[in-house]
């Protein structure tokens, strides 16, 4: 039934995928997060226009298809902005732009859970917002947010395959170009979702070993 | 030094505080008593603005306190809060070094020196390289004391210092705020420790329903309280 001996010299190609991937990935993740952080910090501010925006900004971006959102950056921002726009960057900006409203609620959730108390307590000392937040709140909130970043990291990893539909050469895209140049789609496949697997343990692996360290102070 | 000048604060319809007057003397104890719900730590905590007054002023040393510089009135007023909020993710010695280094720019090996005397003082020096959670609600609230100390305040606020305390350790929490008022430290402390109140407080502010109902010296208030609503809460409470 199977007949991997036909696809093991693409094997390798396949594998290079990963580097793709994790591109798309760690780009997108840098970009989430640092929007996460902003919007979250609108959120949670006093400042009305701002907290607006950051809430219309998360509903649309959670309310919308990711697959929309990807294609909208690859097709339609060439059309109006008259640049070119790589399959990879194009990626990377979609899924930025999109972890970013999933990671905002990530970061103010964490965020309000920390004990009014201790904004109080540095309050009372004269401890400057800005100081505060760096200082006593964020660190304090990490504990909670860091297990739901580590999903959320995880599952964008495994979403990331959609890039296939702009063309961008993941591991997804690579195993089905193996599959249409010998006529074999299963093994491929089965292949492509072996690593997306074992992609996912490494990564859940790391993650629990990252909130032992931050538990170590409890 | 400081002055509280019509003081009134309401959360939507309900007034809580209806129009407080007092004046504070420099190196004055002061015990705030009165049921619960009627106004204490919404008094105190209008004082360093953990809450904006509806109305009336409040100035400390003659500077009236506004929006503008109420972080700087903050570093010379110091709080204890009844739950401690000691940052659980620094040391002991880190919780009493990381404001004066961070608001007031004193230089770290400074900041240390004085976290370590004010940790002799409350006896924790062999904690200090603790975290908060290794620590009694004792300890902890000594540190928190020690932490509003290492500020360098020209008062301090306690908001039921005590009350979240097993009864084996208020002693030694009292003790220490006892100290503290010998050594001349202005203090206001929201208590239901009467014999505390009796002992060591020079004025008494008995609060009912946002009113400021007594302003008398223990003595006079816990022998001859003048109103009806002192006398029934007296009872209730001795
Ligand atoms: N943040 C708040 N929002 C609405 N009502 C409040 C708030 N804080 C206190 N109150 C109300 O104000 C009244 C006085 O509260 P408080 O100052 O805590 O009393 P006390 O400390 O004397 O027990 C209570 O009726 C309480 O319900
Ligand atoms: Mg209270």
């Amino acid at each position: 039934m199977f007949n991997f001996e036909k696809i093991v010299p693409s094997i390798p190609y396949i594998l290079e995928g990963i580097g793709v991937t994790l591109q798309i990935v760690v780009g997108a993740t840098i970009l989430g997060l640092i929007l996460g952080i902003l919007l979250a910090l609108c959120k949670i501010g006093n400042i009305k226009p701002l907290r607006w925006f950051a809430a219309f900004y998360t509903s649309i971006f959670r309310g919308t298809p990711l697959v929309l959102q990807l294609m909208l950056i690859y097709y339609a921002v060439p059309q109006v902005f008259d640049i070119q726009i790589q399959a990879i960057p194009a990626a990377i900006i979609a899924f930025g732009l999109n972890s970013g409203a999933y990671i905002s609620e990530i970061i103010r959730a964490g965020i309000n859970a920390v004990d009014k108390g201790q904004m109080e307590a540095a309050k009372a000392l004269g401890i400057p917002y800005s100081k505060m937040m760096k200082d006593i709140i964020l660190p304090q909130a990490m504990k909670n947010i860091l297990p739901s970043l580590m999903n959320e990291f995880i599952t964008l990893n495994k979403e990331s395959a959609i890039v296939t539909v702009i063309g961008a050469m993941d591991i997804m895209r690579r195993a089905y170009v193996v599959g249409g140049s010998t006529f074999t789609y299963l093994e491929p496949l089965l292949i492509a979702g072996l690593i997306y697997y074992v992609m996912t343990l490494v990564l859940s692996f790391l993650g629990q070993m990252l909130e032992k360290r931050m538990r170590r102070s409890d | 030094m400081i002055k509280i000048d019509n003081l009134k604060k309401s959360y939507g319809k309900n007034e809580v505080l209806k129009g407080i007057s007092t004046e504070i003397k420099e190196k004055e104890v002061i015990a705030i008593i009165g049921p619960s719900g009627s106004g204490k730590s919404t008094f105190l905590r209008c004082i360093n603005r953990l809450e904006e007054p509806t109305a009336g002023v409040i100035s400390i040393g003659g500077v009236e306190i506004t929006d503008k510089n109420v972080m700087k009135m903050r570093e010379n007023l110091g709080m204890v809060f009844q739950h401690f909020h000691l940052f659980p993710h620094k040391t002991v010695l880190e919780n009493l070094t990381y404001a004066p280094i961070n608001v007031k720019g004193v230089t770290k090996e400074q900041a240390t020196k004085l976290g370590e005397e004010l940790l002799t003082k409350v006896g924790l020096f062999e904690k200090r390289h603790e975290f908060p959670n290794r620590l009694s609600g004792g300890q902890k609230q000594r540190v928190a004391i020690a932490r509003a100390l290492a500020m360098n305040p020209t008062a301090i606020l306690f908001d039921e210092p005590t009350s979240a305390l097993d009864p084996e350790m208020v002693k030694e929490v009292l003790e220490v705020m006892k100290s503290l008022a010998e050594s001349g430290m202005t203090m206001l402390i929201v208590t239901h420790e009467m014999g505390f109140a009796k002992e060591v407080a020079d004025r008494v502010l008995f609060l009912d329903g946002g009113i400021l109902v007594e302003d008398a010296p223990p003595e006079e208030f816990f022998s001859a309280p003048k109103s009806a609503r002192a006398k029934e809460f007296l009872e209730k409470v001795l």
